[in-house]
């Protein structure tokens, strides 16, 4: 008989430790991997497993190993048909067909992926952003909406009542006000019946007199203290969870025209993704909305908004109207959370930035829950304008729609870790929010 | 029906505990009775598929130190499985006693019992009597060991932090294939026993001192000769040359802390554990396999295992046995499996049944009609390379069609040197036997010299066999490894083994610039 052991309820995920570490060595790689992807995938997907490839820069495992093409060697194979001592086979292409001893994991296997979860992803997507690790949380939260026990409360309704708790309470003020037990009572009744059948003498009537009185006193009492007093009810309190009011639209603005470059499209698609993060964790639902324009503007798809270019000047007011219409049209503002994110090299036609401003100041704002607006700039730029108030005639503008509403926030951005001082107010208001509700 | 229902061991697929232990017993009394065999006591564990995964990834050990690269092998032999390229073993087993046995939950009762008697018993076995087993591992306290290993490394990153915990593994993860001992014993010398030695030899060399020696004029004054005694008296001291580069470094390296050389012991102490399973994977898995196939052949004759069961039984031994000759697209080299069998089953026709071929070449053991103990024996005293070239009989060599060929770099074509034919069969048989011979098929680099108050310049040698030398990038990246355990400088020179010619010569101190 020999000794079982049943291993199959030991906890799993044993190896994770070494998963961790793994994916830590592999961090550089791996991010690049994800800035790939980010650049070429859709908003909306980051927020899934990826299967990337086996890095293999930083996780290689050298060791002292023969080399493939020098000396003499012998191999001895199997299933001789044809061949006797002295024929000629020409070499196999690269390897050769008889390698001792080549299983291992050394990676050779150049399509060989593996498969991140979304917790890891995202974890490497915020690195280059360098977000607080607060914020990171708060993103990578899975947040349930359902109602949750939170103790008693002294109203609601009636099918909340708590019994136990309800009677529990009663117990204590009957026993605290001496409500007369129903015992003591039947007692009392059947000392008086036993009288009363009694032999009629003085002292038994004064026995049974006062028998009575005392009846009478203990019923009265009875009735004023009651079984159940209203202030005893106690009902199950539920704590209202926060529940996502229903939609959310994002838009995205972009400038298009051929001052775009790759460089600032990529900034500027992470941009987006960072809000389009952000708002899939507070709503249930999200429509993006992507909106190009040039010296006219359009609703595209997103394909065609990141990757296709169109020429011609740069009038932003045009995308401020396409986006009023498209609220009006689609987004009533009393049922959807509207966001917009717009990006920009800042260059626009001489006299539209006021134009531009105004339509913020008249309309937009009071729709919008938050606009973000972001500047790319050059990474040499960055000196030159640092925090100042110079710049394009539509930074100058956006100037004063920032003064005057709260939830305008822009910054100009050179490098991925601009990115995030644009929503820093957005992440800041989140867990108050969540409170107050 | 019923009677025949009665001897039966079990009748449907499914398992538990009851029918396993009632099969193991059946199958303990052949083991024990029939063929001899003498194992550790036995401890089946049943797992899950992703424990398996887990312990495929921590190199089959069930304890294991945290390490980025099990974290790489975990996600690369999941991502094998996931994809359906390579299933799962049936089976794990430790060289532990008492012997652990993984047996996965989704087999089926008749693999089960396969499985108990391949792992349990045959492997259980050959881990128990084999020399190389007995000489090189401790199976009682390797758990132990690897418990202590594990909470040792944990301590160690809480206390000097990942980085330089993983710094020093990395190091000695590329070392350890140059970290076993191959040629000897290790020293079991205890330091209280090497004290006592000192202290002896002190004491004689002051009883024996005579001033007069003083007054000898010194003999000669060349310097070159003094200089030349110097270092080879140096060397002796180191105990030098020394291959195992491991200890070498973990006794001798001025720069390491305390808790860094316990981690390259355990490193060590890990390699030199495995060291004789990869040198006896034939014998090993040869063994095991004609256990179960004797043990299963014999509960069906008896009428303990139904046909049913015996079927499923004998479809995966032949799978596991599948020999594909070279030039078919599945080939991935000599199946041990199928080579050892065949060898344990050759062994056992030329002790009952042999021709007069095997008379020739077997004269000690061709029909002496005991084959248990002739393979006892042979599993005993053996190590693949050995064995091979004790016992591959000619028979066998005409049944796999094996054949060699020489290949040679400079060439763009192989030879075919030889065939399964007379003139063939003691070359093909060495051949093979040296293509199981680990410690000539690993580089033989040893450390060779070091003068510990000078430069500190650590050298090394490559003994280089056959002209094969080493892969460049992987060979400077190993050496930065060294110098970053040595802490000084380290080269590395590669000598013809034959001629004594240097073939190349490198160095972190040229390769840092």
């Amino acid at each position: 008989m020999p000794n079982f052991i049943d291993r199959r309820l030991n906890p799993k995920d044993k190896s994770l430790g070494n998963r961790r570490r793994f994916l830590k060595r592999a961090k550089e790689e791996l991010k690049q991997v994800i800035k790939e992807r980010v650049k070429s995938g859709r908003i909306a997907d980051l927020d899934a497993q990826h299967s990337v490839p086996m890095p293999d820069q930083d996780t290689s495992e050298p060791s002292f190993q023969h080399s493939r093409g020098t000396g003499q060697r012998e191999h001895v194979l199997p299933g001789n048909r044809e061949f006797s001592p002295g024929d000629r086979i020409p070499k196999p292409g690269s390897g050769g067909s008889a390698n001792e001893g080549g299983a291992g994991t050394g990676g050779s296997d150049d399509d060989f992926q593996f498969v991140l979860s979304r917790e890891e992803v995202l974890d490497l997507f915020f690195e280059d952003l360098e977000l607080p690790d607060m914020v990171k949380l708060s993103l990578k939260e899975a947040v349930t909406f359902k109602p949750r026990r939170a103790g008693f409360a002294t109203t609601g309704s009636p099918t909340n009542i708590n019994v136990g708790r309800t009677m529990r309470n009663s117990y204590g003020r009957r026993i605290a006000l001496r409500r007369p037990k129903t015992a003591e009572m039947e007692a009392l009744t059947h000392e008086i019946a036993a009288l009363e059948a009694a032999p009629n003498q003085d002292a038994v009537r004064d026995r049974l007199e006062a028998l009575r009185q005392e009846l009478d006193a203990l019923e009265r009492r009875r009735r004023r203290i009651a079984y159940v007093d209203p202030v005893d009810i106690r009902f199950n309190r539920f704590e209202p969870q926060p529940l996502p009011n229903a939609n959310a639209v994002m838009f995205c603005l972009m400038d298009v025209s051929s001052s775009m470059g790759e460089r600032e499209k990529d900034l500027a698609k992470r941009f987006f993704v960072l809000l389009h993060l952000f708002l899939k964790r507070r709503y249930e639902r999200i429509d993006i909305v992507f909106i190009r324009h040039t010296h006219e503007a359009g609703e595209v798809d997103e394909e065609t908004f990141f990757y296709s270019t169109q020429s011609g000047g740069t009038v932003v007011s045009t995308a401020l109207e396409e986006m009023r219409r498209i609220i009006q049209a689609r987004y009533p503002s009393q049922e959807w959370n509207i966001y917009a994110a717009q990006a920009s090299d800042g260059d626009n036609i001489a006299g539209d930035s006021e134009r531009c401003a105004s339509l913020l100041h008249g309309e937009l704002m009071q729709l919008c829950q938050y606009y973000a607006y972001v500047e790319i700039i050059d990474e040499r730029e960055t000196e030159i304008f640092g925090a100042t108030d110079n710049g394009t005639s539509l930074w100058r503008a956006y100037r004063t729609v920032e003064d005057k509403w709260p939830n305008f926030q822009m910054t100009r951005i050179a490098r991925p870790s601009d990115i995030y001082p644009v929503f820093r107010k957005l992440f800041a208001r989140q867990p108050t929010m969540q409170m107050s509700r | 029906m019923a009677k025949s229902a009665s001897k039966l061991l079990f009748e449907s697929s499914d398992w538990n505990f009851d029918k396993i232990s009632r099969a193991y017993d059946a199958i303990e009394e052949i083991a024990v009775e029939d063929l001899h065999l003498d194992t550790y006591p036995n401890q089946l564990e049943i797992i899950s598929s992703e424990q398996m995964l887990d312990a495929y990834s921590s190199i089959g050990m069930p304890l294991m130190y945290q390490h980025w690269s099990f974290g790489k092998r975990f996600v690369f032999e999941e991502h094998l499985y996931r994809k359906g390229h390579r299933g799962l073993a049936y089976e794990l087993v430790i060289n532990s006693n008492p012997c652990i046995t993984y047996l996965m939950e989704e087999n089926t009762m008749a693999i089960q019992a396969l499985v108990t008697a391949h792992a349990a018993f045959g492997h259980n076995h050959f881990f128990k009597n084999n020399y190389l087993f007995r000489q090189w591992t401790d199976a009682g306290a390797i758990l132990s060991y690897m418990d202590f290993a594990k909470k040792y490394v944990a301590r160690c990153e809480e206390r000097y932090g990942l980085p330089a915990v993983e710094a020093i593994l990395d190091s000695a993860h590329a070392l350890m294939e140059q970290g076993v001992f191959r040629y000897r014993r290790p020293p079991r010398l205890s330091s209280e026993k090497e004290r006592e030695r000192a202290r002896e030899r002190l004491e004689y060399e002051e009883q024996t001192y005579s001033d007069l020696w003083r007054t000898l004029p010194k003999s000669g004054g060349e310097g070159g000769a003094d200089a030349a005694d110097e270092a080879s008296e140096r060397r002796r001291k180191l105990n030098l040359p020394e291959e195992n580069l491991l200890y070498f470094l973990e006794k001798t390296s001025i720069v390491l802390e305390p808790w860094q050389r316990e981690l390259l012991r355990i490193v060590r102490v890990v390699a030199q554990y495995f060291y004789p399973q990869r040198q006896t994977k034939v014998m090993n898995e040869g063994c095991a396999t004609f256990v179960h196939y004797t043990i299963m052949n014999k509960l069906f004759d008896q009428g303990r295992i139904s046909e049913g069961a015996m079927l499923e039984i004998l479809q995966s031994h032949s799978n596991v046995v599948f020999q594909p000759a070279f030039d078919d697209p599945r080939y991935p080299g000599l199946n041990p499996y199928a080579l050892g069998f065949a060898l344990m089953q050759d062994i056992q026709r030329i002790c009952t049944e042999p021709t007069a071929e095997d008379r020739d070449w077997f004269p000690d053991i061709a029909g002496n009609g005991d084959w248990r103990d002739t393979l006892l024996d042979a599993w005993a005293n053996h190590r693949d390379e050995s064995f091979i070239l004790q016992y591959l009989s000619p028979a066998l060599m005409r049944k796999f069609r094996l054949f060699l060929l020489a290949d040679k770099a400079s060439n763009s074509y192989l030879e075919v040197a030889s065939i399964h034919n007379e003139r063939g069969y003691e070359n093909v048989r060495a051949a093979l036997a040296r293509s199981y011979d680990v410690s000539a098929n690993q580089p033989n680099i040893q450390v060779v010299d070091v003068d510990l108050l000078g430069d500190r310049h650590l050298r090394l040698q490559h003994n280089v066999k056959n002209g094969i030398l080493l892969d460049e990038s992987t060979r400077d990246a190993t050496l930065r490894h060294v110098r970053h355990l040595w802490g000084y400088d380290v080269s590395l020179i590669g000598v013809d083994a034959k001629t004594g010619a240097t073939l190349y010569e490198c160095s972190t101190a040229a390769t840092d610039g």
